[in-house]
């Protein structure tokens, strides 16, 4: 082993091994997925609907657990080290009402923070920089149900930022947004330097956002490359229910 | 947003919604206390009761006539639980007639004792509608917590305000779907009640599906957060002397009225029903 393969592995952030997971009816719904992601890479995981994308991202923080090795950050997730890799993988739910469940913004921004178990001090400051980088400033006080949708996404993006991650995994962030909000909602995370998964059937994001692209379909990797290069590729994403930007 | 009359009054200002929330939690508990302990026949400690609430709902810049109007809510619920009443209390007889061969009998004891529950229910109606209308549900879950309420019992509080909303609102969804799909070209139509019926209970059981669904989508997102099985809170503020003198008069009030109303009893000696 080379130095150059050392520095790799050293920054290599995401590690799945052929990941088999079938649902508790019997449906397949990853059948031996293998995917490696460096530190600050951008990746989009695009493909049809019921193709395994969120089933997938459920196995980053081990929510679900299949068969096959997901390694996170160098740690294996497994029940020892949930702890330790939830405070570090930041997912954020596809729809905001799932993940902003506090009757305020600032419980829901404190809630990582706090279950992480950081003091009072420290909880405070974290919601009031997690708000500002996602410009929510000033919202503490305000309830989720009084918000817009767009609002809401940003929010629960800051329930994730709260919780200081290198890893944001994105479910969908762009879906149900007017063209407005969803072009700051890209503006604001090609600004965030963590290492992003994002789950997305907008191919306009994908391309904007993301320099490399997975498609997945039906539970397998089918095409894993340059954005610019696949989304070129009118046959292949013609195939897996995709289009061109 | 379809639920804004859900928490309208909450958002005003005035010296009573600028109370800390615990002293009125603590107040609204001590009231409907203190009306419960009102003998029924004891007028005067009702009048100053009600007396109390119309002030307070006064001096919170609430209208009256909404607050009583809103109150009356709970009357038909108190008249079905306590019908019986009237004819099953020992006592003068005002009234007899006969229900098929059944002997019924209306007491004056009884009609008393049915008049002081609606009474008694009313007001409690009254004093905890003026709490929900000066003080923020957020906050009086806070009250709640620091004056000791289990934290489990106030997170399902809290998760019921929080997605009560989304739920009324995809109630509303499933209405309009359904009212847009009820087509009516002849006039005929319309089905048999059986067949609407269905179609609600259809409406509800998709309504419990989506949520279930739901909650096991907001623990996988609680799950991903650091969630342990134990749920973890900031500390609040401590009480100002202001909200403390307040509550300390409040208190005062309530126990003398009822002080004086059962020393009044015991002198006159049958004043009451001793109930």
């Amino acid at each position: 082993m080379g130095i150059g393969d050392l520095r790799e592995m050293a920054s290599i952030v995401i590690e799945i091994d052929n990941l088999v997971y079938a649902y508790p009816d019997g449906r397949q719904a990853l059948k031996g997925v293998s995917l490696t992601v460096q530190e600050g890479e951008k990746v989009a995981i695009t493909g049809p609907n019921g193709a395994g994308k969120s089933t997938l991202f459920l196995h980053l923080n081990g929510i679900l657990n299949g068969d096959g090795m997901v390694r996170v950050m160098g740690m294996e997730v497994m029940d020892g080290h949930l702890g330790a890799i939830r405070a570090r993988v930041g997912l954020v739910f596809q729809d905001p009402d799932d993940q902003l469940f506090s009757p305020t913004v600032f419980e829901d921004v404190a809630f990582g923070p706090l279950h992480t178990g950081l003091p009072e001090g420290e909880v405070r400051r974290r919601v009031r920089w997690a708000l500002a980088q996602v410009s929510m400033e000033g919202f503490e006080e305000r309830m989720p149900h009084h918000l817009s949708l767009g609002e809401r996404k940003r929010i629960a993006i800051a329930t994730v930022l709260s919780m200081d991650p290198a890893i944001l995994v994105l479910d969908e962030p762009t879906s149900g947004l007017d063209p407005r909000s969803r072009r700051s909602l890209i503006q604001l995370l090609r600004e965030l330097p963590q290492t992003m998964l994002v789950a997305s059937h907008d191919m306009r994001l994908v391309r904007d956002l993301c320099p490399r692209t997975v498609i997945l379909d039906e539970g397998r990797i089918v095409a894993d490359g340059q954005t610019d290069r696949l989304l070129t590729d009118a046959e292949l994403l013609e195939r897996h229910g995709l289009e061109r930007p | 947003m379809k639920h804004a009359f859900l928490d309208q009054y909450s958002y005003r200002d005035s010296l009573v919604h600028r109370l800390d929330p615990r002293v009125k939690l603590v107040a609204t508990l001590a009231f409907i206390l203190a009306v419960t302990a009102t003998p029924p026949t004891a007028w005067p400690a009702f009048s100053v009761l009600l007396i109390m609430v119309l002030g307070i709902i006064w001096a919170a810049h609430l209208s009256l006539m909404v607050g009583l109007r809103r109150s009356l809510i709970v009357i038909p619920f108190t008249v079905v639980v306590a019908l019986s009443i009237p004819f099953t209390t020992a006592g003068e007889p005002l009234f007899r007639a006969h229900l098929f061969s059944w002997p019924l009998t209306i007491t004056d004891q009884g009609l008393l004792l049915f008049w002081a529950i609606v009474l008694r229910a009313w007001l409690s109606v009254l004093a905890a509608g003026l709490l929900t209308a000066t003080t923020h549900f957020v906050e009086l879950l806070r009250a709640m917590k620091s004056l000791g309420v289990p934290k489990a019992m106030v997170s399902v509080i809290s998760f019921m305000y929080r997605y009560i909303f989304v739920l009324v609102d995809e109630a509303m969804r499933l209405a309009v779907a359904r009212d847009s799909r009820s087509a009516d070209p002849d006039g005929q139509g319309g089905g048999t009640l059986l067949w609407r019926a269905q179609v609600l209970g259809g409406m509800i059981g998709t309504l419990f599906l989506r949520s279930y669904e739901r909650s096991e989508r907001i623990y996988a997102a609680m799950l991903s957060r650091g969630f342990a099985g134990e749920i973890r809170t900031l500390e609040d503020t401590s009480l100002r002397q202001k909200d403390v003198l307040t509550l300390a008069a409040f208190l005062t009030l309530l126990v003398a009225v009822e002080v004086v109303t059962h020393i009044y009893r015991l002198g006159i000696g049958d004043w009451g029903l001793g109930i």
